[in-house]
């Protein structure tokens, strides 16, 4: 055979799906799953801190000695805020407009940073106030909890921020709008988690 | 079918700009297509599935010798073989070993070597993903492994029960190592389930629907499912364990008011999808082997599909049977142990249409079919004692006993193993071109079983004369003394028919030097991964095919005429793919995985010896993922075009590809990618 014609593959570089089974496209099917793994973790987590957020042993500090649930909100707020701008980054992106995608890139970046450092001052008040990692049951249980959410954030924070350098170098073209979409999934989800956490920990006494 | 890029964390990855400088100045992109270097920098999920099943049989080995000595301890009573700490050690190392190094590899070797081939696909859907996983899995299991050396292995049994595996009862680093190694080990099977259930649901080959997709891959599928949601539950499991032990944190510090049945219920819910997610890959295995071997189309397909679905949902509901005697009240006993009896049903349903399958077909007893009659009998006999394990009041007297020993190695021995063996036998030809030997096989198959059921037999009746588990050794006078000993002579048995498989792998190799290729299809087989030729060629299918039915392969092999008689219109050659497709752009092999999963260990043993080694490890693992994500999924720096980008060609295009004679291997070539 001197010439063979064979279909071109079809390589979805564009991130739309095109010729997937279902038309959705690897990367972002392949998120969801992830983070469908992601909700047993966090309910491992979450079930182990409900079993012993009671369990405050000999220091006798609970969670409502300490926490400082105006000031929670408020970072709360801030990291849902985040979810806006994220939204407001996908839709950038698919307009083709990288100006305002690196902006809202770097907004929720920040706010998502804001969100951690008010966790840093969380974590360093409460340890003051005599509530360390090993003090009780509760308190080992909380800030494993707390700590792994942060670690999620953070690692999102580090996937926006390489999205935004990619961009500023120009290796964020619109067809790769996707990309920015993916790393929004995993943001919600991570906001999404915070909600409950928020919630199960802080709120409900 | 689509290759498509993969991202770990979904960066973008640029436009595949030519590279004229290796990603971060310290790799050049890896082009060979032969030799060692090219086995470590594979995306390929043929090689990856084969180096799977290379490294499980090596630690299979690791394992066997564990077992061995096990067996040598407990020959006789009061036997001196091993001390009781060193006892502990090996039944742990053997259990884990087995379960996450071996069986689950296993498991794996044949996902990613038959899924893409089954459906259709030129590889699965995250290529280099593909490779961080297996590696992730051999630098998981030997860090494991290293515990031997660095001062003891984990000593608290498979399931690690805390406190008992706590610092105060365990105060060697052991169990530390056991924490991060399976830590490790579950990074891969996560990353792998993610992987293989993207390739499953998406890159199916046109016309496939879910229901005609072989059972193999049905089940598979299922396997991956289940690890996606319970890996991340012992991970937990392990982090709060670690924090424990390396961090004093009090998760199961009684004395502090922890909770003792937190592990156990954390662990079970992890464990019990464990072993069912160790047994579908070879439920799998035997669904192809059935019907090849019989003649007959899988009685039942539906039924087979959908008691492998109902399996893995009621998998997840059956985990507290492993507690009953930890006195955690009836009204929890009485549900589990309901739920345990119902999960008996879809695996029954599975038994009787394997049996159907069989009934009244024109049996072939080749080697593969000999070990899949075995998968059918055998786990039949460990499904029936683990019925007996339901019934509460039964099991409270049966837990811990070698009554249990001997169900669990019914279902995992009797049942994944020799599941996984009939695979073997039957893939081979596909994988390496020749056929594994029948006269030796057959040898294999009998004395394995023949040693399996001396060794594990005579365990159910040690177990009810009350032999405890995990008890180093035993007295004269109490009864034990010969069945003990049948069952060493028994697993000596089973080692002399592993050395068999070995030898046997040997010497079909070298005999296949002399012999005619094997074709296509050696066994009249009936899905699509047999219209290939053996060996599977490198793009795996010239032309992706169309696929109007279950058993498409066997379909156009077979058709009726006017008088309704199947007959066969044409032979497996006449279908079979050439294999010298051209213009397939396979994705490109990469260091990276392998550098990014080498950061592991160094990070493991780091929290465990020194934190300055876990900064270098991360370092290295930071490199490894920027490395990664920098570096294009496929380079088109192989076929001369340099790098040129064919932005405009829509994706479903034909693009006429000349066929270049000076190319040294069809996938060095390329095709444009849109």
């Amino acid at each position: 055979m001197a010439e063979v014609t064979i279909p071109a593959p079809v390589v979805t570089h564009d991130g739309h799906g095109h010729g997937t089974t279902t038309g959705v496209s690897n990367p972002k099917l392949g998120m969801w799953v992830f983070l469908g793994s992601e909700c047993m973790l966090f309910g491992g987590l979450i079930s182990t801190y409900l079993l012993y957020k009671d369990r405050i042993g000999d220091a006798g500090i609970a969670g409502r000695d300490v926490f400082d649930i105006p000031f929670t909100s408020v970072s709360s707020f801030v990291l849902l805020m985040s979810s806006l701008t994220m939204v407001l980054a996908v839709s950038a992106i698919g307009r083709g407009d990288h100006r305002r995608t690196r902006t809202w890139l770097l907004a929720t970046a920040m706010l998502g940073g804001v969100f951690i450092a008010g966790q840093l001052y969380e974590f360093t008040a409460f340890y003051r106030e005599g509530l360390g990692f090993t003090t009780s049951l509760f308190s080992s249980a909380f800030f494993t909890l707390t700590g792994f959410h942060g670690v999620h954030v953070t690692v999102g924070i580090v996937m926006l921020l390489s999205l935004y350098t990619l961009s500023l170098k120009g290796r964020l073209p619109t067809e790769r709008a996707e990309s920015v979409e993916i790393v929004g999934l995993y943001w919600h989800f991570v906001d999404i988690v915070w909600i409950l956490i928020f919630t199960l920990v802080y709120l409900i006494p | 079918m689509a290759i498509t890029e993969d991202r770990p964390l979904a960066l973008p990855v640029g436009e595949p700009a030519p590279l004229t400088e290796p990603p971060l100045g310290v790799f050049r992109r890896p082009t060979t297509a032969t030799g060692w270097r090219s086995w470590l920098t594979t995306v390929d999920h043929k090689r990856i599935g084969i180096m799977y099943g290379a490294a499980a049989i090596v630690f299979l080995i690791v394992g066997g010798v564990a077992g061995l000595f096990i067996r040598l301890q407990l020959a006789v009573p009061d036997g001196t073989v091993l001390s009781a700490d060193m006892y502990n050690q090996v039944f742990t190392m053997h259990g884990t070993v087995m379960i996450f190094l071996v069986v689950m590899p296993i498991g794996a070797a044949f996902s990613n070597y038959l899924i893409p081939l089954q459906i259709g696909a030129r590889d699965v859907a995250f290529p280099r993903l593909n490779a961080f996983s297996f590696w992730c899995f051999l630098g998981g299991g030997i860090f494991l492994n290293s515990s031997w050396f660095l001062g003891g292995a984990p000593d608290g049994g498979w399931f690690n029960y805390a406190p008992n595996s706590g610092v105060v009862f365990s105060p060697t680093n052991g169990i530390d190592f056991w924490n991060l190694g399976i830590i490790i080990t579950g990074i891969a099977s996560l990353v792998g389930a993610v992987n293989l259930i993207t390739t499953v649901v998406n890159m199916r080959a046109p016309g496939m629907s879910l229901m005609k997709m072989p059972v193999f891959t049905w089940m598979a599928l299922v396997t991956q499912f289940l690890l996606l949601f319970a890996v991340p539950v012992l991970t937990v499991a392990q982090v709060l364990l670690m924090m424990d032990r390396l961090y004093d944190a009090n998760f199961f510090n009684v004395d502090a008011g922890a909770d003792p049945l937190l592990w156990q219920h954390l662990f079970w819910i992890f464990g019990h999808p464990e072993v069912y997610l160790m047994i579908l890959p070879a439920f799998g295995i035997v669904s192809e082997i059935l019907p090849t071997f019989s003649r007959k189309p899988i009685f039942g397909y539906p039924f087979i599909v959908f008691s492998g679905v109902a399996i893995g949902f009621m998998g997840f509901g059956v985990w507290a049977h492993h507690m009953f005697a930890t006195g955690m009240g009836p009204l929890s006993v009485a549900a589990f142990s309901l739920a345990t009896m119902f999960i008996a049903v879809p695996t029954g349903v599975k038994i009787l249409n394997w049996t159907a399958t069989m009934w009244g077909g024109k049996l072939r007893f080749d080697t593969p079919m000999l070990f899949a009659i075995g998968l059918v009998t055998m786990f039949t006999i460990g499904g029936l004692s683990g019925v007996t394990h339901a019934i509460a009041p039964a099991d409270t007297q049966q837990t811990d006993t070698y009554y249990i020993v001997a169900h669990f190695h019914y279902v995992l021995f009797g049942g994944a193993f020799f599941g996984f063996m009939g695979g073997f036998y039957f893939w081979w030809p596909k994988v390496f071109g020749h056929t594994l030997g029948e006269r030796l096989g057959k040898w294999n198959f009998w004395t394995l079983l023949l040693g399996f059921n001396l060794t594990f037999g005579p365990m159910h009746i040690l177990g009810l004369q009350g032999m405890s588990r995990r008890i180093y050794t035993y007295s004269d006078g109490y009864g034990f003394n010969l069945w003990n000993f049948v069952a060493t002579i028994g697993a000596f048995i089973i080692a002399f028919s592993v050395l068999l498989f070995v030898i046997n792998i040997i010497a079909s190799h070298r005999r296949a030097k002399h012999e005619p290729p094997v074709g296509p299809d050696p066994w009249d087989a009936r899905s699509l991964e047999w219209m290939l030729q053996s060996p599977t060629p490198a793009h795996n299918f010239d032309e992706v095919p169309t696929v109007t039915q279950l058993d498409e392969f066997w379909h156009r092999k077979y058709a009726e005429d006017d008088h309704g008689v199947v007959r066969r219109v044409a032979t497996a050659d006449e279908i079979a793919q050439p294999g010298d497709g051209t213009g397939v752009h396979l994705p490109s092999p990469s260091y990276w995985p392998l550098v990014t999963c080498i950061a592991l260990p160094i990070i493991a043993w780091g929290l465990i010896f020194s934190l300055w080694l876990a900064l270098i490890g991360g370092a290295v693992l930071v490199t490894g993922i920027y490395g990664w994500v920098m570096e294009p999924p496929d380079d088109l720096d192989g076929g001369g075009i340099g790098g040129h980008h064919h932005a405009d060609d829509g994706p479903a295009e034909r693009t006429e590809v000349p066929a270049d004679a000076d190319a040294p291997a069809v996938e060095q070539e390329v095709a444009p990618v849109g």
